[in-house]
């Protein structure tokens, strides 16, 4: 398990590998894809990222002083970003999640999902995911 | 006929890259784009007529009052209103909307009703029911058939004394159907009640007149009419808004103001406090102009020919799920695919250079008749263009490719 900046350079790599925008969301659709779903007993409205346009669920485990990250999303794409968010955040120390510097998003080519209109999109996932590790800190 | 492609040489937005390609629009009904006309007007306002209205009574407050008042002219007589004095200048059909329900919080008494429907957008459904919890009147609903059309017998059934005001939509803006206004209209004054309708997706598309209609009130936006944002109008019978109670206060909408006791302005004055977006408004009316010039009926006629082969188009696509199939319709179809999520949808027609709106079109009520969670809408303006249709189905088969 490598630490956030090392898994960062890892995902930049393997993005900067793909030709263009086709390329990498097809490659993000995969990764959605490929992420297990939650069980639906934690799609609840506590776990659930409300917005505007796709639903997001994330949850959060502490295990031996780590944090474990699980999410789900009805959109594809949403899900994709947030199992590449999961890849870097997950099985990391709270204090390190919550000052996380995740300019990889903009280096793979993903740097509209951080606009204001994407409502549901990486700026309201990663906040709720720094909020989860603020909370295990403080606890 | 109208010339698709000569009208587009008047819409500078619309000729940009998006994402390396040309942009097509197709999200009309959140806002058009503005012609040149329109563009010119404001920049020449700003440019040379720049000055308060109704109180200087210098040269340029004369120049900017008389364009200011010149639009609500072309108003009146683009919805042929009686008097001129009946049209308020708003922010928007949203703040047209709020402009009644506000008034009406002091008019409704407890036991009173208000009937809104369905499928309104959350503009006309929210300040009733805030007017509601105010006033202790009641909101009753009238239910959507499957087809998007609303449940007229339900609706007749809903009417009774106790009915205060009927606020409808003209068109929907989640489904493009057209109701039977006129109907709805007659069928409640007979009932002794008002009407307000929300014009909004109806004025860029149908011509409308509110005389012959008899409607009470009627809400449009500038922004959907190839006009500036930030610019409403409230169109209401002149007996109605001079015993409506004033909305916002302050300057403009006074007569005389004394610590005691101030007495409001005239119509429109009365509604429209403080320094309106003048701007705004003086190209409003290049706008109006622009649609008149053009026909609206040929706008329409324009608009129905690209509906009708949109749905030609993509009811080539597999596993397509039309949202809304009213009887009567207009310039725009909402769709779903199944088994995809109409963001993932949106996300990638965005990466084709492709603007079309997802999600639920600030109508959940609607999505929650269908037990979606929203749709992906195609709206359509007097520039848009077959081929555009064309590239859009083959970009939609790509995503469904991507997606599959």
């Amino acid at each position: 398990m490598g630490t956030i900046a090392e898994i960062q350079a890892e995902i930049t790599e393997e993005f900067n590998m793909l030709e263009d925008w086709m390329e990498k969301y097809e490659y993000i659709i995969e990764l959605g894809k490929a992420l297990p779903m939650i069980d639906d007993k934690y799609k609840t409205d506590d776990n659930l990222i409300k917005g505007c346009q796709s639903r997001v669920w994330l949850r959060a485990d502490e295990q031996n002083g780590k944090i474990i990250y699980s999410a789900d999303s009805d959109a594809i794409i949403t899900k994709g970003i947030v199992a590449v968010l999961i890849r870097v955040l997950s099985n990391q120390n709270a204090e390190e999640i919550a000052t996380a510097d995740l300019a990889f998003i903009d280096e793979i080519g993903f740097k509209e999902q951080l606009s204001q209109t994407r409502a549901n999109g990486l700026v309201s996932m990663i906040k709720e995911i720094k909020f989860y590790a603020l909370a295990y800190q403080n606890k | 006929m109208i010339d698709g492609s000569k009208i587009r040489a008047q819409f500078p937005a619309l000729h940009q890259k998006v994402n390396g390609k040309d942009l097509i629009y197709f999200d009309n009904a959140a806002s058009s784009q503005k012609p040149q006309v329109v563009l010119d007007a404001i920049s020449n306002y700003y440019h040379y007529d720049n000055a308060n209205v109704h109180r200087g009574v210098h040269y340029l407050s004369q120049k900017a009052t008389d364009k200011f008042e010149n639009t609500r002219k072309s108003v009146q007589a683009f919805i042929n209103a009686k008097n001129s004095c009946e049209i308020i200048f708003t922010k928007g059909a949203t703040d047209s909307i709020n402009l009644v329900a506000n008034g009406y919080r002091s008019i409704l008494n407890k036991g009173d009703e208000i009937i809104i429907s369905q499928m309104e957008h959350h503009s006309n459904i929210v300040p009733w029911q805030i007017c509601c919890e105010i006033s202790g009147a009641e909101l009753k609903i009238i239910p959507m058939l499957d087809d998007g059309d609303l449940d007229m017998e339900a609706f007749e059934n809903l009417l009774s004394e106790k009915t205060k005001l009927v606020a409808i939509t003209h068109i929907s803006n989640s489904l493009g159907t057209i109701n039977p206004v006129e109907k709805i209209i007659n069928k409640t004054h007979a009932a002794g009640a008002k009407i307000l309708i929300d014009g909004a997706q109806a004025a860029p598309h149908t011509f409308v007149d509110v005389q012959a209609l008899d409607v009470d009130y009627y809400c449009f936006s500038a922004q959907k009419m190839y006009g500036p944002t930030g610019v409403g109008v409230l169109y209401g019978k002149k007996n109605l808004l001079t015993t409506l109670p004033p909305y916002q206060s302050g300057g403009e909408m006074i007569k005389e103001v004394s610590l005691k006791k101030t007495t409001y302005a005239d119509l429109p004055h009365k509604f429209e406090a403080g320094t309106p977006n003048i701007a705004g408004v003086v190209a409003f009316k290049s706008a109006l102009d622009f649609i008149t010039d053009l026909g609206i009926e040929n706008i329409a006629k324009h608009e129905d020919d690209l509906l009708k082969y949109a749905i030609e188009k993509l009811s080539e696509i597999s596993d397509i799920q039309f949202i809304g199939k009213a009887k009567k319709r207009a310039a725009l179809v909402s769709f779903n695919i199944e088994g995809l999520h109409p963001y993932d949808m949106g996300v990638l027609l965005d990466k084709m250079g492709i603007a079309i709106r997802t999600g639920h079109h600030c109508a959940q009520p609607i999505m929650e008749h269908y037990k979606i969670s929203g749709t992906a809408r195609m709206s359509f303006a007097i520039y848009n263009t077959k081929q555009e249709i064309d590239s859009c189905i083959t970009a939609i088969k790509k995503a469904q490719i991507m997606l599959g």
